[in-house]
C-alpha cells in the first residue's frame, strides 16, 4: 500500500490531483481510499487530500508519519505538512510561494529546512511550469515529477491515460505538457 | 465520494424525489443525483430545508421512496416538520440524510443528529465507510417503509467526503408508489392522534433495539477482558489501530440507534472495562452506562465522559491510536520528533480576488467610517468578511439571523446605525421573514442583500433567483428586487457592488434615512464570472508605496513589500476595487464592470 498526502491551498487543484491519482491507480486494479478538504477551508486556506493505495487501508486519513510521499504545491504548505512523512520518505515540491498576509519566515528558510528533515526531497520549478502552462497546471506537473521518480504505484503513462479520459481534449494536450514537464524535472539521486 | 456512494445508493434503492438544501458536508448528495439524471426520478434544491423535509414527506405519503438531505444545522430549520411527521407517519420509505460535521470543519455547531434521533424517537443509521453508506440507504429505506416512519441516515464529513472503492450492486425492485389515499383523519395531526401514535412511536423503537442486534452493520468480534467500542469513521481509526496491538480485545461495531441492545448486552458479559470511540456526543457510551446500569454489571465504560477522549472536535487516526494504547497498557507510537519548524503563515480562508462582497463592504465601511456602527452578518463566504483588514462582521448566528438580530440590537441602542449583511441564497433561505418583521414592527436598519446569482459557499449551487434548476433546466427567476419592493420598506436602492462610487453613494443615502432601508448590491460570484480580460497592473514609477491598496481591501491578488504593491497577474480577476484606494492613481487596468 502507498500512503500518499497531497498538501496545498485552496484552488490549486489538490482535488483533481487526487482524483486523477486515484483514476490511474483504479485503472491498475488498485483499490482506493482517502479523503479531501471541501467547504470553508477551499476559499484559499490550507487544504490537504489523503490518498491510499493498494489492499488494507481502513481509514480515509493517514496517520502523522505514515506517509510515503507527500505532494506539496507550496512550500510552507510542504513544512505544514512535514509531520505525516514517513522517517524515510520522499517529497515533491513546488518552490513557488503563494503570498500571505501576516508574519512568516522566507521562502527560503522553509526550503532548508526542508532539505534539512527530508531524506528525498524532489523540487520543482513551480514558477516555470505556471509561465509555461498556467499556476493551474502545477498539480499535473508535480504528479508527473512525483510518478517519474517511482514514488507512485502508477507511471507517468498510467496518469496520461487517466487526464485524456477528464479532460476534454484541448485542456488534455495542455495538461499532458505540464506532466511531462513535470517529469523531466526530476533530479538523481 | 461518500456523498456519491449514497446517492447511487439511493438510486439503487428506487428512490424516485430527492430534496435538499446545500450545506456542507452533505450537498454533493443532491449534485450526483442531479447528475446521474436517471429516468423517473425528480430531484430539486429546495429553498430551505424544512421545505426540503416537507416536499420529501408529500411524496412519502403518496407511497413513494423519497431521500431529503441536509447538513446538521439545516435538521434545526426542518426539525418542525420531521417532529410531527413521526406522529403522522408514511406509507412510502423516506430517508432523512444529515451529515454531521465533527471538528467543526465548515458549520457552526457540533451538534449529534444521533441525539436528535433519540430526542425525535427516530431510528438513525450512522455509515463507517462510504461502501457501508452506499449498502445503508436501501436499509434505511425498507426500515422506514416497514415502520411506516421517516428515518435519519446519519453520515459524518470523513465519510461525506471520503472516498473508498464501492461495488455497484443491480437495482432493488422499484415497487410503483400507490398515490395518495384520503383517510378520513389519518393525515391531520390532531392531539388525539399524536396520543395514540405516541404509544405506537414508543413500541416501534423498543422493537428497533432488538431488530437493530441483528443487523449486520452492528457487530461483535474478537475475545479477552477488555472491549473496545465504536461507531462512525471511529470504527475504521480503531480497525487501523489494531494492527499495531499485541492485546486481545473484544470489539463492538455500533451503526443504529436505537441501540443494539441485546447485541451491547452480549458485549458487555465478563468485560472488566471498555473504551468508546466516537464523535460528537458519547451516544454510545451512555447507552452502555445504561446497559450496565440497568442489568447490574461491574464493567468500567470509559471515553469522552471519563475524560479518556477529548470533550469536542473530530477523532483522528494517530488520537483513537494512542487512546487504544493507553487504556491497554500499551507503549504509545511516537511520532518522528522534529524541532524547530519555520514560522508559516496563517492560512485562513479569505475572500477571493474580485469577489463583490469585498466592494459591498468596502463602499459600507468606507460610508459608515466614524459612525457607531454595527454590521450584523449572515451564513455564506461573506461571514468571511470578519477577517481583517475588512473587519465588517460583528455578529453572525445562523441562517437568516442577521436581520432579526440587527432590530433586536437597535432596540437596545438606537443611537447605532445598524446593518444588516445577507446573501442572496441565505435570503430566501430564512432572510424573507425577518425583513417582512423589520418592516412590521417599524425597525430602523439599513439592510444589504449580496447578491451574487449564486449559493457561493458551498460550491456554487442554484437558488429561486439564478433561473435555473439543480438538472440545469431553466426555471423562473424569484427577482429579488421586486419581491422587497412589494414588502414596502421606506427605501429600495440597487447597485453594482463593483461600481464603488454609486454603491458608497447609495450607502450615504440610506445612512440619512429612516425606517427599513434596503441596498441591493449585485454582483456574479467570481467562479461564475471568471473574467479573460485585462487584468490590474501597478505602475512601478508611479507607485508611492503607501500600501494602502493591499492594506485597505486585503485582496489576495495584492502584495507590497514595503517599498512596492505589486499584483498577481495570475490571481487578478480585473475587478478594479483596488484603484479606489490608491492615492496616486498607479494602478491600470480592469474594470471590467465599469
Amino acid at each position: 500500500m502507498t500512503d500518499c498526502l497531497i498538501a496545498g491551498l485552496g484552488g490549486q487543484g489538490t482535488i483533481l490531483a487526487s482524483r486523477l491519482l486515484g483514476a490511474a491507480a483504479l485503472s491498475l486494479g488498485l483499490e482506493v481510499r482517502g479523503s479531501e478538504t471541501i467547504g470553508m477551508a477551499q476559499r484559499g486556506g490550507s487544504v490537504v487530500s489523503h490518498v491510499r493505495l493498494g489492499p488494507g487501508a481502513e481509514s480515509p486519513l493517514i496517520a502523522p508519519g505514515r506517509a510515503e510521499v507527500i505532494l506539496a504545491f507550496e512550500p510552507g504548505e510542504a513544512v505544514r505538512a512535514l509531520p505525516f512523512l514517513k522517517p524515510d520518505g520522499w517529497m515533491i515540491v513546488s518552490d513557488r510561494e503563494i503570498k500571505s498576509f501576516g508574519p512568516s519566515d522566507s521562502v527560503a528558510a522553509w526550503l532548508g529546512y526542508l532539505r534539512a528533515n527530508v531524506p528525498h526531497l524532489q523540487v520543482l520549478d513551480g514558477r516555470k511550469i505556471a509561465q509555461n502552462f498556467g499556476p493551474r497546471c502545477l498539480n499535473v506537473a508535480i504528479l508527473g515529477l512525483a510518478a517519474a521518480c517511482g514514488t507512485l504505484p502508477c507511471s507517468v503513462a498510467d496518469l496520461q491515460k487517466a487526464l485524456e479520459a477528464k479532460f476534454e481534449p484541448r485542456l488534455a494536450g495542455l495538461n499532458k505538457q505540464a506532466l511531462q514537464a513535470g517529469a523531466e524535472m526530476a533530479q538523481g539521486g | 465520494m461518500g456523498n456519491e456512494a449514497i446517492a447511487l445508493g439511493a438510486l439503487r434503492a428506487g428512490v424516485t424525489l430527492a430534496a435538499g438544501y446545500p450545506g456542507t458536508p452533505s450537498s454533493e448528495i443532491l449534485e450526483t443525483l442531479a447528475r446521474e439524471k436517471p429516468a423517473g426520478v425528480y430531484v430539486e434544491w429546495s429553498v430551505n430545508e424544512k421545505s426540503a423535509l416537507e416536499v420529501g414527506a408529500g411524496a412519502a405519503i403518496a407511497g413513494a421512496r423519497a431521500l431529503v438531505t441536509m447538513k446538521q444545522v439545516g435538521l434545526n430549520v426542518a426539525s418542525d416538520p420531521l417532529m410531527s411527521l413521526n406522529y403522522l407517519g408514511v406509507t412510502g420509505g423516506l430517508v432523512v440524510a444529515v451529515a454531521d460535521d465533527p471538528g467543526p470543519i465548515s458549520s457552526q455547531t457540533e451538534q449529534d443528529t444521533r441525539h436528535f434521533g433519540l430526542f425525535a424517537g427516530l431510528p438513525v443509521f450512522d455509515p463507517a465507510s462510504p461502501e457501508e453508506a452506499y449498502l445503508m440507504v436501501a436499509d434505511a429505506l425498507a426500515c422506514s417503509e416497514k415502520i411506516g416512519r421517516p428515518v435519519i441516515l446519519r453520515p459524518t464529513t470523513r465519510v461525506c467526503h471520503s472516498y473508498a472503492t464501492v461495488t455497484l450492486l443491480d437495482s432493488l425492485p422499484r415497487p410503483q408508489p400507490r398515490g395518495f389515499r384520503k383517510d378520513g383523519g389519518r393525515w391531520v395531526i390532531f392531539p388525539r392522534l399524536a396520543y395514540a401514535n405516541h404509544l405506537k412511536i414508543n413500541q416501534s423503537q423498543a422493537a428497533l433495539a432488538d431488530d437493530f442486534s441483528s443487523y449486520p452493520a452492528n457487530r461483535l468480534s474478537g475475545r479477552g477482558r477488555l472491549g473496545l467500542a465504536a461507531g462512525g469513521v471511529s470504527w475504521s481509526y480503531l480497525s487501523e489501530a489494531l494492527k499495531d496491538l499485541k492485546t486481545d480485545c473484544r470489539l463492538l461495531k455500533v451503526a443504529t440507534l436505537p441501540f443494539p441492545a441485546r447485541l451491547g448486552l452480549d458485549f458487555l458479559q465478563g468485560l472488566e472495562a471498555v473504551l468508546v470511540l466516537e464523535e460528537l456526543d458519547p451516544v454510545i457510551e451512555r447507552e452502555l452506562i445504561y446497559l450496565c446500569g440497568r442489568h447490574n454489571l461491574k464493567v468500567e465504560i470509559r471515553g469522552r465522559l471519563s475524560h479518556d477522549r477529548p470533550g469536542a472536535g473530530e477523532n483522528t487516526p494517530a488520537g483513537v491510536r494512542e487512546s487504544v494504547r493507553a487504556f491497554l497498557g500499551e507503549p504509545p507510537i511516537m511520532a518522528r520528533p522534529l524541532t524547530d519548524p519555520p514560522l508559516l503563515p496563517a492560512r485562513p480562508p479569505v475572500l477571493c480576488p474580485g469577489c463583490p462582497h469585498r466592494a459591498s463592504f468596502l463602499a459600507v465601511k468606507e460610508a459608515a467610517r466614524g459612525r457607531k456602527a454595527v454590521f450584523s452578518g449572515d451564513i455564506g463566504c461573506y461571514t468571511l468578511g470578519n477577517a481583517p483588514p475588512l473587519d465588517m462582521v460583528d455578529t453572525c448566528l445562523c441562517m437568516g439571523a442577521g436581520l432579526t438580530m440587527a432590530q433586536g440590537l437597535h432596540r437596545v441602542e438606537p443611537d447605532a446605525l445598524n446593518f444588516a449583511f445577507i446573501g442572496d441564497s441565505t435570503f430566501f433561505h430564512t432572510g424573507l421573514p425577518g425583513l417582512i418583521n423589520a418592516v412590521h414592527n417599524q425597525a430602523e436598519i439599513i439592510v444589504a442583500v449580496l447578491d451574487n446569482s449564486t449559493t457561493a459557499m458551498t460550491g456554487g449551487q442554484p437558488h429561486p433567483g439564478v433561473g435555473r434548476a439543480i438538472t440545469g433546466e431553466t426555471r423562473p427567476k424569484v427577482d429579488i428586487f421586486q419581491l422587497i419592493s412589494a414588502l414596502g420598506p421606506a427605501d429600495l436602492q440597487r447597485v453594482s457592488a463593483f461600481d464603488f462610487e454609486a454603491a458608497r453613494t447609495a450607502v450615504v443615502r440610506a445612512m440619512a434615512g429612516r425606517g427599513v432601508r434596503v441596498i441591493l448590491f449585485e454582483g456574479e460570484c467570481v467562479s461564475l464570472a471568471r473574467t479573460s480580460g485585462p487584468v490590474c497592473a501597478v505602475e512601478g514609477e508611479q507607485c508611492l508605496g503607501c500600501g494602502l491598496c493591499a492594506e485597505k481591501t486585503g485582496c489576495p491578488a495584492l502584495s507590497f513589500n514595503g517599498e512596492l504593491a505589486a499584483i498577481d497577474q495570475s490571481a487578478c480577476t480585473g475587478c478594479g476595487l483596488c484603484r479606489f484606494f490608491c492615492p496616486a492613481g498607479a494602478i491600470t487596468g480592469g474594470g471590467h464592470h465599469d
